[in-house]
């Protein structure tokens, strides 16, 4: 009889264990904090400063997200993953998002049950090599060696890429940016490939980038963005919102500087009042409160903003808007509306 | 005379399960195992039902999909288009490959080195006695990682070696290149072979040539029968030693018989060295042992040679004094004395915890994940688990994986142990 009792408890204990992870903006609130996976390292996307403060692109919407739940753009455990632990900490629960240069896939998307919110940054993968070689196109790399990072998709396209061409090279696989960059300089594998987007920030970092160039090939789509567990919709929908709201900021001339004022009484553009809440009740659908958009376009500025601020032409590592302008502008960026 | 009454049979009483020491320890153990199956069940209800919440079940038809990621090193045929089961198996045969090298020469090492510590020459024994606390007190993973920066960054890029006055030279008359992408040395090839597929020119590009499975093979049975015949002759040796007290000396005949019909074999097939030469970007054409291999392979070897020291010298010390004694006062040679004395017994000492330094280096070597190399970790339980999501299945197929080859390595040297043991009779 006791033990019914007792494995009837075990049932019970077991299903409740297994159901924690549905509210995901409940355990955030009561925890205080965010945790948000980044990568272990990339200047201009996720990388500490001087100070140990994290800074970069994909911060900039780990801390949107923190100052649209909690008013606080440093209620933020950062916590570093590389491309093979990435998953399994979002599966797993021990992040709440995952905002790491990480490529929207069908696989991903479908198979390994996670929901991609939007897109931040659409990228593509190139090569980098030494200048010195005289290599100018991808093609000339028959028989190079590699580095590639494992466990992600660029992993993949390389393999296609150097199928379909017909030529072979050798992979170096390694685990983060910051050995890629190691082995990189000292010679031991000829070409680096990631996102088109890291290379640009890694080559930044290096005391000579002059000497390195990138190949004209772009191989693959890579479209970036932030992603959350699948099965927690309303999760999904504050991280998804979050993003927009900033895409939206930035198509609606609100930025950091003036979303104090523009959100302190209802303007004449309705669509900014919705987004700053004084008009309709946009955060309480959300379960977050009215100034939510406010806070999470002050915690680092608009989209456009966290771009030039971080990876735009004025940076170190200088990329264009290219694809990544807004819609308006000839580019991709485009939110759905506020209504 | 008294008459003994049996005690009244007292009824069974549930307290007695407790109490009486005829019941209390099955009822401990039926407990134990209550709360043990509880505890499984408990695990098991939870995986399935946090798999169910995350909308995963359970299924290893991953296996058979397409990898479709490449690998730098394989003892086997792949290619990106080949299944997960197979990227799998070449890691696997990739972990075997350096735990089978670094078992080798640990062992070596570790009782040149164990030997060399019991020294009496004081610089030679304290030389020993830091190499041993040096490498067993820092961690492998720093050795390793340490290991791999100085091939990194110490040797030569491929393209030194290129231009009319290189920057570096190939050693060994042109027949070696040391490089920061691993070591490139000689193969043998066989103008002749019998698989007749993988033709490849070499450096001069003059000869065709191949090797292929069934050449090797043909050349490892055409030995191995060698070896068969040694043994006879040498027996047949034992026998007339004991029959006439004369050892007939044959050693040229060993040797002949050893050699001989390999050197046909070899020459049959027209066997000639390939030499690695430089090819757009990397070395062709020789055996390429990459910097990652090199790294694990000498980091995990030198790490366990510390230990598989200390065991050899302990087994030493465990040899009475009064052996060596003997042995000198007889005439012996310290060296001799060493190896025909002292190491046959003291190897009853030694062979045990040497299993344990085996399995420990099998299984260090997953630590492959700080310097790149391919092994099993990284196929099956990196990229493959991070493709397909299987996180479970994998590190079941991973553990089982790592769990069957500690138990063959440990069975396989026990077997070994029982060999040398004290026979008594």
């Amino acid at each position: 009889m006791k033990t019914t009792v007792f494995f009837g408890a075990l049932t019970a204990a077991g299903l409740a264990a297994g159901m924690v992870s549905a509210a995901t903006l409940d355990d955030v609130k009561a925890r205080g904090s965010l945790n948000c996976g980044v990568t272990t390292g990339l200047v201009g996307f996720a990388a500490p400063d001087a100070n140990g403060v994290w800074t970069g692109f994909d911060v900039g919407v780990c801390r949107a997200v923190a100052a649209a739940i909690f008013g606080d753009p440093t209620a933020v455990e950062f916590i570093p993953t590389t491309g093979q632990t990435r998953f399994t900490a979002l599966a797993s629960g021990e992040i709440d998002m995952l905002a790491r240069n990480t490529t929207w896939t069908f696989s991903r998307d479908v198979d390994l049950k996670f929901e991609f919110v939007g897109i931040n940054y659409y990228d593509g993968q190139g090569f980098m090599v030494p200048k010195e070689l005289g290599v100018t196109s991808a093609k000339d790399l028959d028989g190079a060696t590699v580095c590639i990072q494992t466990g992600t998709t660029t992993e993949l396209n390389l393999a296609d890429f150097f199928r379909t061409n017909n030529i072979e090279y050798k992979p170096a696989p390694i685990e983060t940016n910051a050995e890629a960059q190691q082995k990189y300089l000292s010679g031991a594998c000829d070409v680096y490939t990631t996102d088109a987007s890291g290379l640009a920030a890694t080559r930044a970092t290096f005391e000579a980038p002059g000497d390195h160039v990138l190949l004209p090939e772009i191989i693959s789509k890579e479209p970036l963005g932030p992603l959350v567990r699948h099965g927690d919709s309303e999760w999904g929908d504050v991280v998804r919102w979050t993003l927009n709201a900033l895409i939206t900021a930035e198509e609606l001339g609100v930025t950091s500087t003036n979303v104090k004022e523009l959100g302190a009484a209802a303007t004449d553009n309705p669509e900014v009042n919705r987004l700053l809440g004084t008009e309709g009740e946009l955060g309480a659908m959300l379960g977050l409160d009215a100034d939510w958009a406010m806070n999470a376009i002050l915690a680092g500025g608009n989209y456009g903003e966290l771009f030039e601020k971080n990876i735009g032409e004025n940076t170190p590592i200088g990329l264009a808007r290219g694809l990544n302008a807004k819609w308006t502008e000839g580019g991709l960026i485009y939110s759905p509306p506020f209504r | 005379m008294s008459t003994l009454t049996d005690a009244p049979k007292q009824g069974f009483r549930l307290s007695q399960l407790i109490y009486d020491t005829r019941y209390r320890s099955i009822t401990i153990q039926v407990v134990a195992m209550v709360l043990m199956l509880a505890g499984f069940f408990w695990l098991i209800n939870n995986t399935v039902q946090n798999l169910a919440n995350l909308g995963k079940d359970f299924d290893f038809g991953f296996l058979g999909n397409p990898a479709g990621y490449d690998i730098n090193q394989m003892l086997i045929e792949y290619n990106n288009q080949m299944s997960h089961g197979r990227a799998a198996m070449v890691g696997i045969l990739n972990t075997l490959l350096v735990a089978f090298l670094g078992c080798i020469t640990a062992t070596i090492l570790g009782v040149i080195i164990g030997v060399l510590r019991l020294s009496k020459n004081w610089v030679v024994s304290r030389l020993m006695a830091v190499y041993v606390e040096g490498f067993r007190n820092v961690p492998l993973l720093l050795w390793i990682v340490l290991i791999m920066a100085i091939v990194n960054e110490s040797m030569p890029q491929p393209r030194d070696f290129r231009g009319d006055e290189p920057a570096a030279e190939m050693i060994l008359n042109d027949s070696v290149a040391i490089t920061n992408r691993g070591a490139y040395i000689p193969r043998i090839a066989f103008t002749r072979s019998l698989s007749g597929n993988e033709p490849v020119a070499s450096a001069d590009g003059l000869t065709p040539v191949a090797s292929g499975g069934i050449d090797w093979l043909l050349i490892l049975g055409v030995l191995a029968t060698s070896i068969f015949a040694v043994r006879y002759l040498r027996k047949r040796a034992d026998k007339i030693q004991a029959a006439t007290g004369d050892r007939p000396t044959q050693w040229y005949l060993e040797l002949g018989v050893l050699i001989v019909p390999v050197a046909i074999v070899l020459l049959l097939l027209g066997a000639t060295i390939v030499k690695p030469y430089l090819k757009g970007f990397n070395f062709a054409d020789g055996i390429e042992m990459s910097d990652s291999l090199i790294a694990l392979w000498l980091a995990l070897s030198l790490y366990t040679a510390a230990f598989i020291a200390e065991i050899v010298r302990a087994g030493i010390m465990a040899i009475s004094k009064g052996q060596t004694e003997a042995a000198f006062a007889l005439g012996v040679q310290p060296g001799r004395t060493m190896r025909l004395v002292i190491l046959p017994q003291a190897m009853r000492v030694i062979i045990p915890p040497l299993i344990s330094q085996f399995l420990n280096l099998t299984k260090n070597s997953s630590l492959a994940i700080a310097v790149g190399y391919m092994d099993v970790r990284a196929t099956l339980g990196g990229i493959t688990i991070n493709q397909t999501g299987r996180e479970l299945e994998g590190m079941l197929l991973l553990g089982a994986f790592y769990l069957a080859l500690s138990l063959a390595i440990s069975g396989l040297m026990n077997i070994y142990n029982r060999s040398t043991q004290l026979q008594e009779r």
